[in-house]
């Protein structure tokens, strides 16, 4: 399961960009700060390879292997 | 805010988060993978002290890590960590800097310490530029950019700082990108786990003050230039200086054993210790 | 009070009520050993090397570590990151390596670390006459590091003095949370003279500031905080930056910054009465109009030509400074009182008279040598005919 806190993004695109299996797209969703947040579009295809967690400069990202 | 819930949360100070590193900077992804590092190594903070010097790569462990933390004078905290090993070598001792801080200005501290192989591990973050004050040339600057002090051009070649460690008596030496979120990981654990002189350089980036001077705007710009240029050591080895212009050479550069300073300090004040309740009883 | 460990004793023991002939350097070093230092980190540099020599060769005996850095600033760096894991440290130099040192030393004063630095002050500016003995280092001893700061500073006289005093220089460090400096000069650290090794039994250390888990150690109701140290498990944070009395920064709010200086100065402003020494020579039923005031080395001269002096017929008082920061106003002022002149011998071109001058209302006569010779009793006793 995968769970963005939103409100610590800053909208730098890195797990969209790098996420091996496209999870991840930009939304039009903007948090407090006024960064767009990703939005999870394939959470079936996530393997829980935690790419994301790791390169996710803000810990906004929690990968929850169930 | 609301209640901060990553698995890591013990690990940081939460009333610090958010952090102030820009969006994309390298420093939150190498403070993530410290962290990381730690856990997975089950490393209690408790027996760390981490020390940083000046820039923004010393904010990594100082205030955002959940330990002793000591955020020293520019360029100096190799020094200080040196004390606080000597005293306590039971604790493990972590230095996370920059690239200016380590081995621009504290570049005697660095290889001294390399030298004595004191066990330490050095992680150095290089964004090779003074992100912190504006974006000033410094010692690991490639030839040819445009800085804040190099307007024209700068003049001089950068350094190649994992090499000179290297060459300078550490006993592991690394070198990662933040895209190498994985294996920086790794190779963490291993300087942590390593009684000597660990070093690690972790190219980072700075879309801030040096992305903007070399047109990469964003984090991502440069992860995907890290991803492209970067080349294994391994296979770097059979390839020529031509062919390896512009790459990054990453992956172990030296893992090897030799004496460890605090060992040997401490050896040696004990064995004068026993000499003398010796002589005493005789 | 702090106990004297095990190695300790073992090793001062042997040396205890025993006299020795040795250099006023040496001589520090066995201060550092009663004194109960852990850690030792120093560069070379003439006048002050045979303080790390013999530390080098002792320390490890008692149970201490001695190592030697590759500068001045790293050895400064080393002993204030080991007094935060509980150890009583100390470097030593002399004016060259003490410039070097100033940055740290501010660190040091900020962070309120408790360490000691040991200045063998020699003729400068600059490389000047490195084996030769100068009194220049006062002032900078004072202000050497930026912003706003007090400090602490002892200045012996005699080889005895650069033992005792190195006693007091650790307690006071411990009990002040500060940086100490002891100042000799090239004169005392290479006079060799007899000093009486003391008795362990005449020996108490002062115990370092400490706080309870919970309580702030960069602030709080008094304005000497209590420490916490390394490897304890209480996440101390140390920056050299503005911060609360959490120890996390904070330099946007001025108050902040208002509050945490001005402790800091105030720590040892407001403790100056404990902490300042002075011996004094006042002439009976108080009829003298010139007093002579000196420090260290000159000090010995300088009481010589006072008592030459008297014996031609003048009344003249003596004042010796002992610490020389915080200064003893107080004691200044009261000498001052009544006098017409005093006359400051010191081997640089006037420091400490300049401070006098501040707390005394007759007139203030430096009598400055510099060149890398200690005025002579002579020198001293013909300016004292000039005034009287």
């Amino acid at each position: 399961m995968i769970e963005i806190d939103e409100n610590l993004c800053k909208g730098c695109e890195i797990c969209i960009e790098f996420c091996p299996l496209r999870v991840f797209e930009k939304s039009d969703k903007l948090n407090r700060k006024g960064y767009y947040v990703p939005l999870v579009v394939q959470e079936d295809e996530c393997v829980g390879c935690r790419l994301c967690e790791l390169l996710c400069p803000e810990f906004a990202i929690i990968i929850m292997n169930e | 805010m609301g209640e901060y819930r990553h698995r890591l949360k013990d690990y940081i100070r939460e009333d610090t988060m958010p952090h102030r590193f820009c969006v994309g900077c390298g420093c939150g992804t190498v403070l993530n993978a410290f962290t990381n590092a730690v856990e997975g190594l089950g490393l209690k903070p408790t027996r760390m002290v981490c020390v940083s010097g000046i820039g923004c790569s010393s904010w990594i462990p100082s205030p955002y890590f959940k330990a002793d933390t000591l955020h020293t004078t520019h360029g100096r905290p190799i020094a200080f960590a040196s004390g606080v090993k000597i005293m306590r070598p039971d604790l493990t001792v972590v230095v996370i800097a920059g690239d200016g801080d380590i081995a621009g200005i504290g570049g005697n501290h660095l290889i001294h310490a390399a030298r004595r192989n004191i066990d330490l591990a050095v992680f150095m973050v290089n964004n090779m530029i003074y992100g912190m004050t504006g974006g000033q040339v410094a010692p690991t600057t490639p030839r040819g950019v445009k800085t804040s002090t190099t307007p024209h051009r700068n003049v001089e070649p950068a350094f190649e700082i994992a090499e000179l460690v290297a060459a300078a008596g550490a006993t592991y030496v690394a070198r990662w990108t933040t895209y190498h979120v994985f294996p920086l990981m790794e190779s963490m654990q291993n300087a942590m786990k390593k009684k000597g002189f660990s070093f690690i350089e972790i190219i980072s980036q700075c879309p801030e003050n040096y992305g903007r001077r070399i047109g990469l705007r964003t984090g991502n710009d440069f992860l995907k230039k890290y991803k492209e240029q970067s080349i294994r050591i391994e296979k770097a080895r059979g390839m020529s200086e031509e062919e390896l212009k512009g790459r990054i050479t990453v992956g172990k550069l030296c893992d090897r054993d030799r004496p460890e300073f605090t060992a040997e300090l401490h050896d040696l004040t004990n064995e004068l210790v026993l000499n003398l309740k010796q002589e005493g009883a005789t | 009070m702090m106990a004297i460990n095990q190695d300790r004793k073992r090793y001062l023991g042997r040396l205890e009520g025993k006299t020795y002939f040795i250099l006023g350097d040496e001589a520090c070093a066995y201060g550092a050993i009663y004194a109960g230092c852990d850690f030792f980190a120093g560069y070379p540099i003439t006048p002050a090397s045979e303080v790390a020599e013999l530390l080098a060769l002792e320390l490890p005996k008692s149970g201490g570590i001695c190592i030697q850095m590759e500068d001045e600033l790293a050895s400064m760096a080393a002993i204030i990151g080991a007094a935060w894991t509980g150890a009583r440290t100390m470097t030593t130099t002399s004016g060259p390596g003490f410039s070097l040192m100033q940055e740290n030393i501010g660190y040091a004063i900020m962070t309120e670390t408790p360490c000691v630095v040991v200045d063998v002050q020699r003729s400068g500016p600059s490389t000047g006459q490195a084996t030769k003995p100068a009194q220049g280092d006062v002032l900078q001893a004072r202000w050497g590091t930026h912003g706003d700061h007090n400090i602490i500073a002892l200045a012996p006289n005699s080889a005895q003095e650069c033992l005792d005093l190195m006693l007091d220089c650790f307690d006071l460090a411990d009990s002040y949370r500060t940086p100490v400096i002891m100042l000799t000069d090239g004169a005392i650290g290479h006079l060799r003279e007899s000093v009486i090794m003391p008795r362990l039994s005449s020996i108490k250390h002062a115990a370092r500031k400490l706080a309870k888990p919970g309580e702030e150690v960069f602030g709080g109701p008094e304005l000497v905080p209590g420490m916490i140290h390394y490897g304890e498990g209480h996440n101390v944070h140390v920056t050299g930056s503005t911060h609360l009395a959490s120890g996390m920064r904070d330099v946007s709010t001025p108050q902040v910054h208002d509050v945490l200086v001005n402790r800091i100065y105030k720590k040892i402003d407001e403790n100056r009465e404990k902490i300042v020494r002075i011996e004094q020579d006042i002439t009976k039923n108080g009829k003298a109009r010139a007093g002579v005031i000196s420090y260290g080395a000159t000090s010995r001269p300088a009481y010589g030509a006072v008592k030459r002096a008297r014996l031609e017929g003048k009344k003249i008082d003596f004042l010796r400074l002992i610490t020389i920061w915080p200064f003893a106003r107080k004691q200044v002022a009261a000498f001052g009182q009544d006098l017409d002149t005093i006359l400051v011998p010191e081997m640089n071109l006037g420091q400490i008279s300049r401070e006098i001058e501040r707390f005394v209302d007759c007139k203030v006569t430096p009598v400055p040598k510099i060149g890398g010779i200690p005025p002579t009793v002579d020198e001293i006793c013909q300016a004292i005919r000039e005034v009287t």
